[in-house]
């Protein structure tokens, strides 16, 4: 099993992708899996969900999750 | 009810659409709030020419489930309607529609401005302008 990464808005522009998979051996947090996945610094301000919830940087992370990154929301 | 639409959305129809839909409903409700969000041609003193709304599809849906389903629960409401645009824009498009009924003003204006303004901060929708100057994707901005 792995865990699969998405990117959206601008952190997928300025990573240059829209999608990862990850092993999951090692990670723990979500935290853990944007040092694996991305391999950048932590951008400031970063949003993150699980499995299509809202989730904290430092929320735990399961063998099959899908987690997502992306910038503040600005719809409506 | 919720939905995303990548097609013109006329919010006033859809609050046509919908009351016709549910004439279970007529009779019941005295108050009707409407908050309609609409591109404007002007952002930070720049023009602004197009715009592009992004949002993450398997998610979108389902936070405004649970965004109406807090305020059905929250306030005394007979139904809530949110209609959200993605994809390409042009000013003067409207982008989001938000209509609560209930049966005094009190719930419905309560739950319509609650209702956008959670919209706003948890729903996984981004906007990417473009001016003359190029595209830049948008910050939290006012309310």
């Amino acid at each position: 099993m792995s865990i699969t990464v998405r990117y959206f808005a601008s952190v997928r522009e300025s990573l240059g992708r829209g999608e990862d998979r990850i092993a999951a051996a090692g990670v723990a947090t979500v935290a853990d899996v944007w040092r694996r996945a991305a391999a950048t610094p932590l951008p400031p301000r970063l949003l993150a969900a699980i499995n299509q919830q809202h989730a904290g940087l430092d929320a735990t992370v399961h063998d099959g999750d899908e987690v997502a990154f992306f910038p503040p929301v600005t719809g409506g | 009810m919720i939905r995303v639409s990548e097609q013109p959305l006329d919010p006033w129809r859809e609050i046509v659409v919908h009351q016709d839909a549910h004439p279970e409903l007529a009779g019941r409700y005295g108050a009707t709030a409407v908050f309609v969000g609409t591109m404007r041609n002007l952002n930070e003193g720049v023009a602004v020419e197009a715009m592009t709304l992004e949002h993450y599809p398997a998610m979108t849906g389902r936070e405004l489930e649970r965004i109406c389903d807090e305020a059905m629960r929250r306030w005394d409401l007979f139904d809530a309607l949110v209609v959200h645009r993605v994809g390409p824009l042009q000013p003067d498009d409207p982008i989001v529609l938000v209509a609560v009924w209930s049966a005094h003003r009190d719930a419905a204006f309560a739950a319509c401005r609650h209702l956008i303004d959670e919209l706003k901060t948890r729903a996984p929708f981004w906007k990417k302008e473009r001016t003359s100057g190029g595209e830049r994707w948008l910050e939290p901005g006012k309310k």
